[in-house]
């Protein structure tokens, strides 16, 4: 019948751009898969690699440079490359927690005179950038702390973080909050059970539980975010790759690799946490109430 | 305490967009120039972004194999990977393998591409002040006439836009398929062609869920853009942070440049919640 009512060449035309697209995606492919892996070459050989003039991919740089990019120069005292990142991520999602937690419950139920200054707390730090909070840890918390206080550049970034990934934590659980019925809290403060077993028992399981991959989402979030920290003079993944092949005349001029290589890593970290978080959701989801 | 913002910077702004600065202007004015460079690679970024968001959620949705999973590759693949790293490879991209402005890549009549960044027409004042468009040539050294954009305005703009689509694709789909499916039936039904039931059905209500999602990622545009400090592109933070290496004034240079972003944030959310009043349930029960 279909075929009566529309005139077949109409029908041929409608195809066009389809074609025409997958023409072009055909070949961005093609020159992709030549540049990538046809044309490429794997050894570190520099002189192999200055013959290709581009017209192929040097991962030759990550076979010489991958292990100082991932585990940090070896001019650098203390903790740098993938090693400084996951201390970075980790530490600052383990650290936001009890702070985001702490501002969602004062946003979401409590007094006034918590909740007023949890808004702007966390409004403030919504309202600005991530590199503007790393430049008030490195310029202006060294002039404010006592002597006795002072820490390492990385603690200071750590902190910044910290403030940063806490107040986004707590609008993703002020959203998980809202989604339990008052009416629960009521019946179990009936029953005898006091605030913070309200919370424990009753409240955060639930809310938690609704909002599970919005917190997927925050902890991939402060992963990628933690790049930043290379803006302020931190030489962590991001910033370990400039000064591997920043200050090497020979491997300089194969950055691209190099970056898709920490991207790659970065995408494959992204992936497993985001596989960890698909992984909870069905297992303590479906886990008996 | 803030009078040193009337004294002269002392310092030179590479680009300056349609604003003029030099030295010995007071400081106040280099960090509005560093404002005007924020807004005038997010506003492309902004539009550009969208386009291609509004592309790759329209793919997704796409019956014909291929290019959902197309999409969805892309999304992937830009949602994963720092904003951060993905502004240092678009810049070493178009510094690194883009021909010497000697040479220029002429893209369409009139526009080039090099490594001194894009040249394009634009409407100038000729010697008798008549506006006329002045479009670029390329000379023996270098590409001259018209108005040019540099590889850092570049680099940052293409990352911020392909960054910001990808999630933005996400929540244009989802608010798509927030629309139930039932309504374009019963508007089918009524006699409605399908542009009408895209107009007058899809749209208005998908609009509803997409506009504070879409508020969000606006806001997340604007505060990345202070990633331009990575690779020297003077928008606010860039400028503040010259400012504040000049002076060593941090307290006051910082205070002014988160005040101006929370500023800009704010004002943001207010034009976009007045859009989604606007776009919101009317004269409806």
């Amino acid at each position: 019948m279909r075929g009566q009512q529309t005139p077949s060449l109409w029908r041929w035309l409608r195809h066009v751009p389809t074609v025409l697209g997958l023409l072009v995606a055909a070949t961005v492919l093609w020159h992709l898969y030549a540049w990538g892996i046809r044309d490429a070459v794997w050894a570190p050989n520099a002189e192999a690699c200055r013959a290709l003039a581009h017209e192929g991919a040097c991962w030759g740089v990550i076979a010489e440079k991958g292990w100082p990019m991932l585990m940090g120069h070896p001019a650098d005292t203390g903790l740098s490359g993938l090693p400084l990142t996951l201390v970075l991520f980790g530490g600052s999602l383990l650290a936001s927690w009890p702070l985001g937690l702490a501002l969602a419950l004062a946003r979401h139920s409590g007094p006034v005179w918590l909740k007023a200054p949890a808004i702007a707390f966390i409004e403030l730090i919504r309202g600005v950038p991530l590199v503007t909070l790393l430049f008030v840890a490195a310029f202006i918390l060294p002039l404010v702390l006592p002597e006795a206080w002072q820490v390492s550049l990385a603690w200071r970034a750590g902190v910044a973080l910290t403030l940063f990934s806490a107040v986004y934590l707590a609008e993703v659980l002020r959203g998980g909050l809202q989604t339990v019925p008052a009416e629960q809290s009521e019946a179990a403060a009936i029953l005898g059970l006091s605030w913070p077993g309200i919370q424990r028992r009753i409240v955060l399981p639930q809310a938690v539980r609704a909002v599970l991959p919005a917190l997927t989402g925050h902890a991939i979030g402060l992963l990628k975010d933690s790049s930043l920290v290379m803006v302020i003079g931190l030489h962590e993944l991001t910033g370990g790759l400039s000064l591997s092949l920043g200050g090497d005349p020979v491997w300089r001029p194969y950055y691209f690799e190099a970056y898709l290589f920490v991207g790659l890593v970065y995408a494959l970290m992204c992936w497993g946490l985001s596989f960890l978080g698909r992984w909870l959701e069905r297992h303590w989801l479906a886990a008996p109430q | 305490m803030l009078s040193f913002f009337t004294q002269p910077a002392g310092f030179d702004i590479g680009e300056t967009g349609l604003l003029a600065f030099d030295a010995s202007q007071p400081l106040w004015w280099a960090i509005v120039v560093g404002l005007g460079n924020t807004l005038r690679v997010s506003l492309p970024a902004l539009l550009l972004g969208t386009a291609l968001a509004l592309t790759m959620a329209l793919l997704r949705r796409s019956r014909t194999p291929g290019w959902s999973q197309l999409a969805t590759g892309y999304v992937e693949l830009i949602r994963n990977v720092p904003l951060l790293l993905q502004v240092l490879v678009w810049y070493f991209l178009l510094v690194e393998w883009l021909p010497d402005s000697t040479e220029a890549l002429s893209l369409v009549p009139g526009v080039w591409l090099s490594k001194g960044g894009l040249a394009f027409p634009w409407l100038m004042p000729d010697d008798l002040g008549v506006w006329r468009w002045d479009v670029p040539v390329q000379d023996v050294f270098n590409v001259h006439g018209g108005a040019a954009v540099t590889p850092e305005f570049l680099a940052l703009t293409l990352a911020l836009s392909v960054y910001t689509s990808a999630f933005l694709s996400e929540v244009i789909r989802s608010g798509l398929e927030a629309v139930p499916h039932s309504l374009m039936e019963a508007a089918s039904t009524l006699g409605a062609t399908r542009w009408q039931q895209v107009r007058l059905v899809l749209i208005p209500q998908a609009l509803r869920t997409i506009i504070p999602a879409t508020t969000n990622q606006y806001l997340n545009l604007i505060k990345n853009s202070s990633l331009a400090v990575a690779i020297g592109y003077p928008d606010l933070v860039s400028v503040s942070n010259t400012a504040l290496n000049q002076t060593g004034r941090a307290i006051e240079c910082l205070t002014v440049m988160m005040a101006v972003y929370l500023a800009l944030s704010l004002l943001v959310s207010v034009l976009m919640n007045w859009f989604n009043a606007r776009q919101g349930l009317k004269g409806v029960a």
